[in-house]
């Protein structure tokens, strides 16, 4: 009895195998990566291995004792694997500016001499006299670390280990990350004040209108972001079509400024999102019985109140799912922002972007993409109890 | 379909398109990858196109906008998808370092002494010498500006001004804008105070300033007159003057100028040919037909001493454009990009 449905479950299983296998290795597996380049901070450890046993046994006063700094040349001078010890000076120089030239310098040097000669580190660069390389060194051997995490948010560690914020100028990701959040709510609350009657209004005609309707928002969804977004931009300069028309039917003096600022943003951002707050609305709508409107005309509803008692509560679900797409796509944007911006509207992606690859300091990148991650997740579990609400959905 | 067919069909999805892509890679012709726009396109006329020729074999091109993690994402998959890439010099220096690029084979190009000392390392070909410079429209501006002074003038010259999104390119003209010469910009950015004085100088600035990220930017800009003065790389004005018939000017003192060089990615599939086409691409022959398109100066000495004297006015290595400009710190960028870049975010988000 009990042998026949478990092969049922097998074969069951089986079908779903591809799925499993792709969610693992396009899903679970960046992610992981992701997480762990944020938190895994061992090159250091594995590059100089004789430094990182030399320098944990340093108080951190004044400068480290001789066999330290021998440590480090006899390190330098074993490192055959030059990747992994650019990966060491990149690290490195994202902790102290100026360890990128002192260790190529040290490192040219120290292969250049014979091995009987002790190289002196202070002699070949004044940097090696101050402490604050030598710190950084230090920190660096552990081979976990929450300094990405902690820079993601505008933190760090002070010289005791407690966590400060950082000095006010210095950093502005809470700030970009904040402002990410705003931008996307903006963008989410226009697209739904333009889709939910723009869904009503396709779902309530029929034939070509339906199919023109529909065209309308699906054919720009066909267009590549970067030829929609270039297209905001001719539209809305100073001499662009917007502002030219406006100008020539006398309704303004000189230009408004929709572009290069928050406006921009917004307006471009909405076009791009609208199909995916239309679509989920339109779909739930189509399943509403047509004459539950007539019905409640008949019950002495007048056109507005059937709307917010009848048809709006139905199409909430739509709705709903409409804004979460919106907002999670709006969230990670990068283009848009970037052309038809201003210096205020950058958004996250464009700070991720830089680290992951301008400077291929992925650990930072990893961290940036965790947080985002973290507060994303909590907003659809925010989202998730919100739909289930009975209230909500007026049932 | 019969079972070996299905068995290496499921075997292909099982490893997940491994198996698959990696057959792709080793058919994959030679990719040379620039900075696209005006500048690429004229690349592709005097370079891609004749070695393709040559070589009886298609060439693949792409474009990009800089940045050493692109590289290092590239090289660490194993084999990379590019083979040839034209990289700015902060990039070379440090894709050297890190082991990132194939060693160059100086015989190949017939010995270093053919091309300018500073086009020449271990692991990269210089390609162009080229300048970042205060560009503007002469059938807009009335009056010429002369200097980066000049560009900060709101007064003078009102209109909002364009820069590269970035510390670099930024601090730089900010320095020479606030007096500094030329030729100490470096060594006051070097110091705490200088870096905080060029972040003031922003300041006065700042609401005036659309930033630009990409070269192709800067041109749309001026072109639609949303800005009257940008920074601009020079070979692109002089591009879109002869192409589209504008009347850009380049104001050369205080430009910033730097090379960029070929190279080729580490364990690249088309190594030799890849050589092949960085040897091509510098013989003076080929390399003399740039400044007919493109206003950038040449590294190959002979290729540079060929140019006609009316081209050679225009291009950053002339003498008269070199003499108040000033070389690319590249070690200073490549200490420094990572610290000045955040800071430059967060003044941004003030």
């Amino acid at each position: 009895m009990s042998r026949a449905p478990a092969r049922e479950r097998m074969g069951a299983l089986l079908l779903i195998v591809p799925l499993l296998a792709f969610l693992a290795v396009f899903f679970l597996w960046p992610l992981w990566t992701m997480v762990r380049a944020s938190v895994v901070d061992d090159t250091v450890s594995r590059v100089l291995p004789r430094t990182a046993a030399a320098i944990v046994s340093w108080d951190g006063q004044g400068l480290p004792p001789t066999q330290v700094q021998q440590a480090l040349v006899e390190d330098l001078r074993q490192a055959d694997d030059q990747q992994a010890l650019g990966e060491t000076v990149r690290r490195l120089n994202s902790a102290v500016s100026g360890f990128r030239t002192l260790l190529t310098r040290t490192t040219n040097a120290v292969r250049d001499g014979t091995d009987a000669v002790a190289v002196d580190l202070g002699d070949l660069d004044r940097r090696w006299k101050e402490p604050r390389f030598w710190l950084a060194l230090r920190d660096a051997v552990p081979p976990y670390t929450d300094r990405n995490l902690l820079a993601a948010v505008d933190m760090k560690r002070d010289a005791g280990g407690a966590i400060v914020s950082e000095d006010p100028g210095a950093s502005a990701n809470r700030l970009i990350m904040f402002r990410t959040f705003l931008v996307a709510a903006i963008v989410t609350l226009a697209s739904a004040a333009i889709g939910l009657p723009y869904a009503m209004l396709a779902a309530a005609v029929t034939g070509w209108k339906r199919t023109a309707l529909l065209l309308a928002v699906l054919v720009p969804l066909w267009t590549s972001l970067l030829v929609r977004t270039t297209a905001w931009f001719v539209l809305l300069q100073n001499e662009g079509l917007i502002n030219r028309a406006l100008q020539a039917m006398g309704l303004i003096d000189s230009p408004l400024p929709l572009i290069f600022n928050r406006v921009g943003v917004v307006i471009a951002m909405t076009h791009v999102l609208l199909p995916f707050m239309v679509l989920p609305i339109y779909s739930v709508l189509l399943s509403v019985p047509r004459n539950l409107m007539q019905a409640a005309a008949s019950m002495g509803a007048g056109p507005l109140r059937a709307f917010w008692r009848v048809l709006l509560p139905l199409s909430l679900p739509g709705l709903l799912s409409g804004s979460l797409l919106v907002f999670m796509v709006a969230i990670g944007y990068y283009i848009t922002p970037a052309l038809v911006g201003g210096a205020n509207d950058q958004m996250i992606s464009s700070v991720i972007a830089f680290y992951a690859m301008g400077t291929a300091n992925w650990g930072l990148a990893g961290a940036l993409g965790v947080i985002l991650l973290l507060v994303t997740m909590i907003l659809y579990f925010i989202y998730g109890r919100l739909s289930k609400s009975p209230q909500l959905l007026g049932a | 379909m019969n079972t070996a067919k299905m068995l290496s069909v499921a075997g292909c999805v099982s490893a997940l398109l491994i198996g698959c892509s990696v057959q792709a890679v080793q058919a994959r012709d030679l990719t040379v990858v620039s900075w696209g726009g005006n500048y690429q396109d004229a690349q592709r006329k005097i370079y891609f196109e004749p070695f393709s020729k040559k070589a009886g074999k298609p060439v693949l091109e792409e474009s990009w906008d800089g940045g050493i993690g692109v590289l290092a994402a590239k090289v660490k998959a194993g084999t990379p998808n590019w083979d040839v890439v034209q990289v700015e010099a902060e990039e070379l220096a440090l894709g050297c370092a890190d082991g990132f690029y194939e060693k160059i084979d100086w015989n190949k190009l017939g010995g270093k002494d053919k091309f300018l000392p500073t086009a020449v390392d271990d692991c990269g070909v210089g390609a162009i010498v080229w300048s970042t410079a205060l560009s503007y429209d002469a059938n807009r501006l009335k009056e010429a500006p002369k200097s980066w002074a000049d560009f900060w003038d709101v007064n003078k010259f009102p209109g909002k001004r364009s820069l590269r999104r970035g510390p670099k390119y930024a601090l730089e003209f900010a320095l020479m804008a606030d007096g500094v010469p030329p030729a100490d910009v470096y060594k006051v950015l070097a110091t705490p105070e200088g870096v905080d004085r060029a972040f003031k100088k922003l300041d006065q600035l700042k609401p005036h300033i659309v930033w630009w990220e990409s070269g192709a930017q800067p041109l749309q800009l001026l072109a639609s007159g949303e800005v009257v003065m940008t920074s601009a790389y020079n070979g692109r004005i002089s591009g879109i003057n002869k192409t589209e018939g504008k009347n850009f000017k380049v104001v050369w003192p205080g430009s910033l100028y730097a090379i960029d060089s070929w190279v080729i990615l580490k364990d690249s599939p088309n190594k030799d040919q890849a050589m092949d086409f960085i040897a091509f691409a510098s013989q003076p022959e080929n390399q003399v037909k740039l400044p007919e398109y493109i206003a950038y100066g040449l590294p190959n000495k002979e290729a540079a001493a060929k140019v006609p004297a009316d081209l050679q006015k225009d291009l950053p290595t002339a003498p008269e454009n070199l003499s108040n400009a000033v070389a690319l710190d590249a070690d200073f960028w490549i200490d420094n990009i990572e610290e000045l870049n955040k800071r430059f975010n967060a003044w941004l988000a003030q």
